[in-house]
């Protein structure tokens, strides 16, 4: 294919240009068009962007034919002399009729898959997806499993001390993982600001805005990863909190489930410690650390997690709350 | 020159015993719509020059993935700068220049109406760009929220977020008094004889466009007061614990937002159409129909703003309204685009640098037309909002859409202004320089949208890392090949090839019938339009 060939030598005289040394790693191959469609939505929108790219491109020939044709033949250098036709009711209304009738040929097509988009009823499952500064939460509504999702490439990539990796901002530590051929219901929202979650491959994207929650699905046809990142401005960070989801068969997905579920079973008091003792950034949860005694903060983190509906069955002990104090926990791991 | 038998001691600012001061005062104090049209003009290219280095800052840390040269945080401090400055700071100003300048003469009025709100207009335009870039000093830094300053993000911010929203609240203020101003204008000092239906379409362009200031330029001082009180006074218009909504925000934000783009534009399909029928020596082929056109993008552009926003989680009865209108568009868009076309057919063209750039102009701007079609199909959209295709698209529309406009409009009556012929040489460099770089930076643009590659990004993948090289190699050339514009006009004025009254051949209309340069005061009797 042309364009195979064409890749390496744009990259090899880009680095030329650019004068430095780079790896080959950063010459990944770039694309043209749309990604690669996984799910008959998104085989949808790559078909109404072909379709509506050459109806512009059929017009574009025929009206800016006519203007350089014009400009080479009707030059005064040329010798053409002016002639000083103007207003003519016929051409007007046909040059504003015969756009129309292309517009709605279009129309037809996208109402129609816009319909499809909307139509969130009747889904497998359903995923609860939050967005913060700067990561992305994933909750399994029915199955009770709820982990966080951050950048997992290192700073040190992002700061050019290290060789960049072929998934530089596209990795993630905690993947979204659903099974193939499943209406996948995705419920959004957000903690902060607004963000925006979205999977090129499968032609989802859904703004998560805080205090409302928004739904959008899609249904991979095949197994793979696929890639995106948040696509609403949410400050310094936007770059960084991309989306990875892991689409695999059922028997997979079962076994992933089941794990996830044993991991949850017991969670340790630790982050409710020591969320009472540091507060919580950004949001209002002060921080109680030099505030309360051990024992007191022992006390109300025992209580949170076995009163109302919460029933670990479990006590926290003042001796573990000291022990994840900053300096304690420091020390600890020095000691370590 | 009748004009200048009667009022020889019209070149010179001082005049008819009322002495106007010297010097820094003359600028301060002007009530002449000429002047105050060069300060509208200058302001203009001054900022250009400060926003064009901060989208240079932006291309520079973009040329490879990795942060080499700025901070994210300062990144986004460039890329809503850029864009507010761009928006507000240079194109909005650039065109009141020429209103100043030209719409009094295209109509044989001796002024403007208005003319001390006309300097208080102006005068307030340094104070707001003095606002916008002092926070860049502030603790914190700039605003970074982005031009369109979506909450809650835009509440978290620091002092210059304030700042920002006063910036907005004063040059909205200036719009509108230079859009009452121009209405007045042209609705009651026309010369006799001159219909509505006889206007120059570049006067016609500027009297919608007024309306289209007046009607919402208010509604965006009431978002950002809006956000203003959600700050500071506990309110909760856009604060969902308070029972306030974010996304009410962009839905007024964009109600101004989309009328806004055609303040922008339409005012260029003005300047075109005065330019394209000069140089091919042929009258603009359907007048009428390109008012009407004109009115008709005006009133659709009130109803099609959500197209912004089709990825909120609006109702699909909602998505296809506004699908729909934004189809519509197409429409009187098209009927301009082949009105331009039929004028240059069996004309007898000659190819200065205005009709250049009026050429690229046509050519380019549907190019950001049809990307502008993609847009508008829902689910096409939904796959590209946010990603740098609706960048390329919207740089199509206002650099080589507006932005082309303003510079062809410059050309073409540069001679008028300064009474010397611009340097044709180096303005058909300038215009080649422009146009190869303009389509090196922006046309890759569209090919990393599709591609995925979000905007307001300071970092990003390495599939992009070929066309975000590209793109800033462009980005530098063009911004450098704007100081050729500069040395041109500076030329002009200092010197050059004495121009003629009617300086181009194919010229109709009344600012051809005043000397060159136009006298300080024009039309004091008014000519009789037949």
């Amino acid at each position: 294919m042309k364009r195979g060939a064409l890749r390496p030598l744009l990259g090899k005289t880009l680095a030329a240009l650019s004068g430095t040394m780079i790896s080959g790693a950063v010459w990944a191959g770039y694309q043209l068009n749309l990604r690669e469609p996984q799910s008959a939505l998104a085989r949808d929108v790559y078909n109404m962007h072909t379709l509506v790219n050459l109806v512009c491109l059929a017009i574009f020939v025929v009206v800016f034919g006519a203007m350089f044709f014009s400009i080479w033949k009707h030059r005064k250098s040329a010798g053409h002399q002016a002639e000083h036709f103007h207003e003519n009711t016929t051409v007007e209304v046909i040059w504003t009729v015969i756009p129309f009738l292309i517009l709605i040929g279009m129309a037809y097509p996208a109402t129609r898959t816009v319909l499809a988009m909307k139509d969130t009823s009747n889904p497998d499952m359903t995923i609860k997806v939050t967005g913060y500064q700067w990561k992305w939460e994933y909750d399994y509504l029915k199955d009770g499993v709820k982990f966080m999702s951050t950048l997992a490439t290192p700073r040190a990539q992002i700061e050019n001390r290290a060789d960049k990796g072929a998934e530089y901002l596209l990795e993630v530590d905690n993947p979204l993982v659903v099974p193939v051929g499943k209406k996948v219901r995705v419920l959004l929202t957000a903690g902060d600001v607004i963000h925006s979650w979205w999977i090129p491959e499968l032609a989802v994207k859904q703004d998560a805005i805080p205090g409302f929650i928004r739904d959008a699905w899609f249904k991979s046809e095949t197994t793979g990863t696929f890639r995106g990142q948040c696509v609403e401005l949410c400050g310094k960070d936007h770059a960084f909190m991309p989306i990875v989801v892991k689409v695999v068969s059922q028997a997979e997905y079962d076994a992933w489930l089941a794990s996830r579920k044993q991991g949850a079973a017991s969670p340790s008091s630790a982050p409710l410690s020591r969320a009472v003792l540091n507060g919580r950034p950004g949001a209002a949860v002060a921080a109680f650390g030099g505030q309360l005694s051990d024992a007191d903060i022992a006390a109300a983190v025992a209580f949170q997690r076995n009163s109302r509906d919460n029933k670990v069955g479990d006590m926290a002990q003042p001796e573990r709350v000291a022990s994840l104090k900053p300096g304690a926990e420091a020390a600890a791991r020095a000691a370590r | 020159m009748a004009h200048d038998a009667t009022h020889a001691h019209d070149a010179i600012p001082a005049h008819d015993g009322h002495g106007q001061p010297g010097g820094i005062m003359r600028w301060l104090t002007t009530t002449n719509h000429k002047d105050i049209g060069s300060l509208y003009l200058w302001f203009a290219g001054t900022m250009f020059l400060v926003a064009g280095s901060f989208a240079l800052v932006i291309r520079a840390e973009l040329f490879q993935p990795g942060l080499q040269v700025v901070h994210p945080d300062f990144f986004n401090q460039m890329t809503t700068l850029h864009g507010l400055i761009m928006v507000f700071g240079v194109i909005m100003p650039a065109w009141a220049g020429f209103a100043n300048w030209q719409i009094p003469l295209m109509i044989g009025a001796p002024d403007m109406a208005f003319p001390r709100m006309n300097n208080w207009g102006f005068w307030l335009l340094p104070v707001a760009g003095f606002l916008l870039l002092l926070g860049l000093f502030m603790p914190g830094g700039a605003a970074a929220g982005g031009w369109t300053m979506y909450p809650p993000l835009f509440v978290q911010g620091g002092i210059s977020y304030d700042l920002t929203i006063f910036a907005i609240h004063i040059l909205g203020a200036s719009s509108i008094m230079g859009s009452i101003n121009i209405i007045t204008t042209v609705l009651n000092m026309r010369a006799p004889g001159m219909t509505l239906m006889k206007m120059p379409l570049f006067v016609w362009t500027w009297l919608i466009t007024a309306y289209l200031l007046i009607a919402t330029v208010p509604v965006l001082a009431g978002a950002v007061t809006m956000l203003l009180t959600d700050r500071h006074f506990d309110t909760h218009f856009f604060n969902p614990a308070g029972g306030g909504d974010p996304v009410m925000f962009q839905h007024i934000f964009w109600f101004f937002g989309h009328p806004e783009v055609y303040i922008l534009i339409l005012p260029a399909f003005g300047v075109v159409s005065q330019i394209i029928p000069t140089f091919a020596r042929k009258p603009l082929f359907g007048y009428a129909s390109m008012v009407y056109a004109t009115a008709s993008i005006a009133i659709l552009s009130f109803i099609v703003w959500a197209h912004h926003m089709f990825t909120v989680g609006m109702p699909a009865a909602a998505q296809l309204f506004f699908m729909y209108s934004t189809m519509l568009i197409a429409v009187p868009t098209g009927v301009k685009v082949f009105n331009w076309v039929a004028t240059m057919w069996k004309g007898s063209m000659t190819f200065e640098t205005p009709m250049l750039f009026a050429i690229a102009f046509v050519c380019l701007f549907t190019i950001g037309g049809f990307s502008g079609l993609v847009c508008a199909m829902t689910p096409v959209d939904i796959q590209i909002h946010d990603t740098y295709y609706v960048v390329a698209h919207f740089h199509y529309v206002l650099v080589s859409g507006a932005l082309f406009a303003i510079i062809a409009g410059v050309y073409y009556w540069l001679p008028k202004w300064t009474g010397h012929m611009y340097d044709e040489k180096l303005g058909k460099l300038h215009f080649w320089l422009s146009v190869i770089s303009m389509n090196v930076t922006f046309f890759p643009m569209h090919f990393l949208g599709l591609a995925g590659m979000p905007r307001r990004y300071a970092d990003y993948a390495l599939q992009f890392a070929e066309f975000n090289m590209i793109a800033s190699i462009g980005a530098f050339i063009f911004g450098f090949s704007q100081l050729i514009f500069l040395a041109v006009i500076i030329k002009a004025i200092r010197g050059g090839r004495k121009a003629s009254d009617q300086v181009w051949e194919g010229a109709q209309g009344l600012e051809w019938t005043v000397p060159s340069p136009a006298p300080y005061h024009t039309f004091e009797t008014a000519p009789v339009v037949k």
